[in-house]
């Protein structure tokens, strides 16, 4: 079938000719190469929010090897006065402090570009199509920093100074984001990076003449916004959520989250008169403890969570499946990475779409979260709380490693205006009215029954929990009849939770034949393309992008609207192509075409644009 | 017609007769040990008058986990997947710190497939009651050796058993457990004693019970038969247990009994049987039991005990109200706050 067939997109540099003047302007990538555990995160992010407070839309993308120290390490940080903050292919203003990959990192570069470079390593002899600025970085990192073992730090604040005269960003704004960067707890450790920047700009200064045309000019498209990685922005939806156990096992890329949030409850959820904690957090044997205590504390009333990736998932399989069966709540927040295996544990993909939804054996089927961006981890970690308290079943949240590990721009997160949900939960005194309850009887006509929990002193109060059948009454059974009903509740209120779930985000292009659909981060580059498709080839698209599984109906009307859906994935196996393949009518499947990125890197627009501009024949 | 007076129905003292206590029926064969352990269980939570509908009950996969669906209905249940109990149990205990916990489990769950989250259940000092229902098989599929079988042990097939056992009382004693104890199904005495006291403990007690498989395991040549405890059960010490709540004052003689105090003011009287056995040692627990070993004999009673180390709840210092129906207005920080949070990341 020609839809399954894998459509490898190319990340190569793309042949196209390169416009200098196009990009000059608040339109460019800057892209800085050093050794993994060199500090050079400090400087970047000194960088990036230089460029943020003058007004001008950012992204920051850390591009980082699965190692502590020493293997080559990329940041990049695109500017765009037009407020795209996907990944660009390529990067025009390059910043080579790795020995090791400057070579490599040179001969990638397309006409045009300009680079900083450590000036021993020659790499002017390599090409002679690039603006070249070598540093001797060792001479002047000495007197701005006596100490030797700090050199290797400071360093990499000289390339700042270099670079901010070199794209005249304005040092005022480079020496709030240093101090504000260090704190007022490091003022002297700020003081002599400062001066590290001071010694570039004044380097640069002296001895360059800016050849190439690229630069940064002030806007006004940053005001009131902030910067965040997905994360942290997770870590304070599920603290705003009312998160009360927190049970983990590290691994990245979710590691953060948890220690995000753990650093989030020790400062905001103990009790001022007693000093106690209002939450508990455990750090797990294992993924499968870390799901079990999360179970176990659900099942006795918690709100409850864990944080993991890929390999953590696929221990979880077991237990899901019997919190699905026995319907327990769980959220589940799953930071995807590269597999199978350890895969490419430092690299992003959206590789656990089709696996949580599915996770475990029998018939199963779980909700599933897509957030895009740090306002959507935010909003959404409270949803995932809501949805799995109210219908008492595992809900993922599928962020990813770019979302979760890299600093965003985003809007301020708004107060949470409603009432947390906590589900239905009989008390004593409704009990007490009704005399008995069913724990797995459909009273509501939603599928969701009403439970219990451990310590409710009433005579009628205690419910048996087990994976293994069960009727209405939450007692053994392996009566057919028994076993097929319980189904068949079970998919009802699946049914119901289409309805509840976040709905889709349309742009819609009435008329359009051709529809974009995509989830999660993949946004970035499908709108972009979906401009570029416009602007360039005259292709008017519509666009949804999907915000969560079950979906709803919003996305048949969608289907229906359209000639030509494209799916966009970011994986090699189409995995929200099959996820929708398995939901829709055959007719609507007959529609879809899938597009298919994986190479560990975030999809760029260029790559989605070349292949629907192939397949379309323009 | 005469009419019997009605017998007066006996009564806890919180006013409960037994049957507040009991569970469902039995599915399991006639004469396993597991049945008796379930009848001491009852009782014990019956005599001390713990609120039936406060305990959470929780066990693994295998003959052992069906049991707590057979006693004590009034209390919530939670039969797991195969190993997990203790990850389950833990986080209950997490949500709720104010509700008494017990685990059952099998060796199956706690020395095989569970042995990781044993361990670890172990270093925490979770404070729950822990039963390990031993029969050194196993019984739901049909018979093949567990990780507790002696070497030397035979299967009723003539399969002789060439691996070495897991002993969770040594595990318990080394990775931190603060009430370690073994005993015998058969032993009804000693076995009701340890319950009552392992219920009083503020610690996680683990308790391995020797529970004969009438079916697959109480042949000769087994060393978790009736017939092989009978022989070699060597009990350290007699135990009573003495709850808070009587208040007697029986005189006993300090000079052949030993008593300690318990943290709810329950005492257990250790009576010294042929040895002078000290359960605050750890390191003399752990030798005694090697030695026993070596001179095929299975040391039962109070083996480990360390009233002192905090528990897992003492060291998450929770406040005391259980986390799990806290009021949103405790768990959900202001708007001023978010609002502050914000502004760090402009």
């Amino acid at each position: 079938m020609p839809t399954d067939q894998v459509v490898p997109v190319a990340s190569a540099p793309s042949s196209a000719q390169f416009d200098p003047l196009r990009s000059a302007v608040n339109d460019f990538s800057i892209q800085v190469a050093t050794v993994n555990g060199s500090g050079s995160q400090t400087a970047n992010s000194v960088l990036m929010r230089s460029i943020f407070q003058m007004g001008v839309p950012v992204s920051g993308k850390n591009l980082f090897p699965s190692n502590i120290a020493g293997l080559p390490t990329w940041f990049t940080i695109r500017v765009s006065g037009d407020g795209y903050v996907g990944r660009r292919r390529d990067s025009e203003f390059f910043v080579a402090m790795n020995p090791e990959s400057a070579h490599d990192d040179v001969m990638n570069l397309r006409p045009g570009a300009a680079i900083v470079y450590d000036e021993p390593l020659k790499l002017n002899a390599l090409r002679d199509d690039l603006h070249f600025y070598p540093v001797p970085f060792d001479k002047l990192v000495g007197p701005v920093c006596p100490e030797a073992k700090l050199r290797k730090l400071v360093r990499n604040m000289i390339y700042d100074g270099v670079v901010a005269w070199l794209l005249r960003i304005d040092f005022d704004e480079v020496h709030k984001a240093l101090f504000k960067q260090f704190g007022a707890r490091k003022a002297k450790a700020a003081e002599m990076n400062w001066n590290a920047v001071l010694a570039g700009r004044d380097y640069a200064e002296k001895t360059f003449t800016k050849s190439d045309s690229f630069r940064v000019e002030r806007m006004n498209k940053t005001a009131g916004k902030i910067i965040i990685d997905g994360n942290a922005a997770s870590a304070l939806g599920c603290l705003f959520a009312g998160v009360t156990v927190l049970t983990w096992y590290p691994i990245t890329p979710s590691s953060s989250l948890a220690e995000s949030l753990i650093a989030y409850l020790a400062k905001h959820r103990i009790d001022k008169e007693t000093g106690k904690a209002t939450y508990a957090v455990v750090q797990a044997e294992d993924e499968l403890a870390a799901i079990g205590m999360v179970i176990g504390a659900s099942w006795a009333g918690a709100r409850a969570m864990t944080c993991t990736s890929g390999p953590g998932i696929s221990l979880m399989a077991e237990w899901v499946g019997y919190a699905y069966y026995t319907e327990i709540p769980a959220v589940i927040f799953d930071v995807q990475r590269v597999g199978p295996s350890t895969g490419l544990p430092t690299r992003t993909m959206q590789g656990d779409m089709l696996k949580n939804a599915l996770l475990s054996h029998g018939d199963v089927r779980h909700p599933v979260l897509f957030p895009s961006s740090p306002e959507e981890c935010f909003t959404m970690a409270q949803q995932a709380f809501d949805l799995a308290e109210f219908f008492q079943t595992p809900v993922f949240v599928n962020t990813d490693l770019d979302l979760g590990m890299n600093n965003w721009m985003a809007d301020p997160f708004p107060y949470p205006e409603e009432p947390i949900r906590r589900g239905k939960v009989l008390s004593e005194e409704e009990l007490d009215r009704l005399g008995r309850f069913a724990r797995y009887k459909d009273v509501d006509g939603d599928g969701v029954g009403y439970r219990t929990l451990p310590g409710t002193k009433h005579h009628a109060g205690s419910y048996f929990t087990r994976g293994s059948g069960h009727n209405e009454n939450a007692q053994y059974s392996e009566k057919p009849e028994d076993y097929m009903h319980n189904m068949d509740r079970l998919a009802h209120k699946f049914d119901v939770m289409r309805r509840e779930v976040p709905a889709c985000e349309e742009q819609a292009r009435p008329g359009a034949e051709v529809g974009i659909l995509c989830c999660g981060t993949t946004r970035y580059a499908a709108e972009e393309c979906r401009d570029q498709l416009e602007r360039e080839h005259g292709l008017r698209a519509g666009y949804l992008r999907v915000r969560a599984f079950p979906f709803g109906a919003d996305v048949n009307d969608f289907i229906d609207r359209h000639t030509r859906v494209y799916v966009i994935d970011q994986n090699h196996d189409g995995q929200l192509f099959s996820l929708l393949k398995l939901d829709v009518t055959n007719e609507r499947a007959a529609k879809m075409r899938s597009i298919r990125y994986y190479s560990g890197l975030p999809v760029d627009a260029q790559s989605l644009r070349d292949e629907i501009v192939k397949q379309e024949e323009l | 017609m005469s009419t019997a007076p009605p017998i007066a129905k006996k009564l806890n003292h919180i006013e409960l007769e037994i049957l507040s206590y009991r569970g469902g029926k039995s599915t399991l064969c006639a004469g396993c040990g597991h049945n008796a352990i379930t009848e001491r269980i009852t009782e014990a939570f019956w005599e001390l008058g713990v609120e039936p509908w406060s305990v959470m009950k929780f066990s693994g996969i295998g003959c052992s986990a069906k049991t707590p669906a057979y006693f004590m209905s009034a209390s919530h249940g939670l039969n797991a997947v195969h190993g997990r109990a203790p990850t389950v149990a833990t986080g209950a205990i997490l949500a709720n710190t104010t509700l008494p916990a017990i685990v059952v489990t099998g060796d199956g769950d706690t020395a095989s497939i569970g042995l990781g989250h044993y361990m670890h259940m172990l270093r925490r000092n979770v404070p729950l009651v822990y039963v390990i229902e031993n029969n050194g098989v196993y019984g739901l599929t049909k018979g093949q050796f567990s990780a507790t079988a002696d070497v030397g042990s035979k299967l009723k097939t003539g399969v002789i058993n060439d691996t070495q056992p897991i002993d969770c009382c040594l595990a318990g004693i080394e990775m931190g457990a603060t009430f370690v104890a073994r005993s015998f199904s058969g032993d009804k005495r000693q076995l009701s004693s340890i319950l009552k006291a392992a219920i009083s403990h503020r610690g996680l007690a683990v308790i391995d019970v020797i529970s004969p498989c009438v079916t697959f395991n109480d042949h000769e040549g087994s060393t978790h038969s009736y017939q092989y405890m009978k022989d070699h059960d060597e009990p350290v010490h007699e135990v009573d247990f003495i709850p808070s709540f009587v208040d007697i004052d029986v005189e006993f003689d300090e000079g052949s009994t030993h008593e300690v105090e318990m943290h709810d003011g329950s005492r257990i009287r250790l009576k010294k049987l042929d040895r002078d056995y000290d359960p605050t040692d750890a390191l003399k627990a752990i030798t005694a039991i090697h030695e026993s070993k070596a001179s095929q004999e299975v040391l039962t009673g109070i083996l480990y005990l360390d009233q002192d180390s905090p528990t897992l709840v003492d060291k998450l210092n929770v406040v005391p109200e259980p986390l799990a129906t806290l009021p949103q207005d405790r768990v959900r920080p202001s708007r001023e706050t978010l609002a502050h949070i914000m502004d760090e990341f402009r």
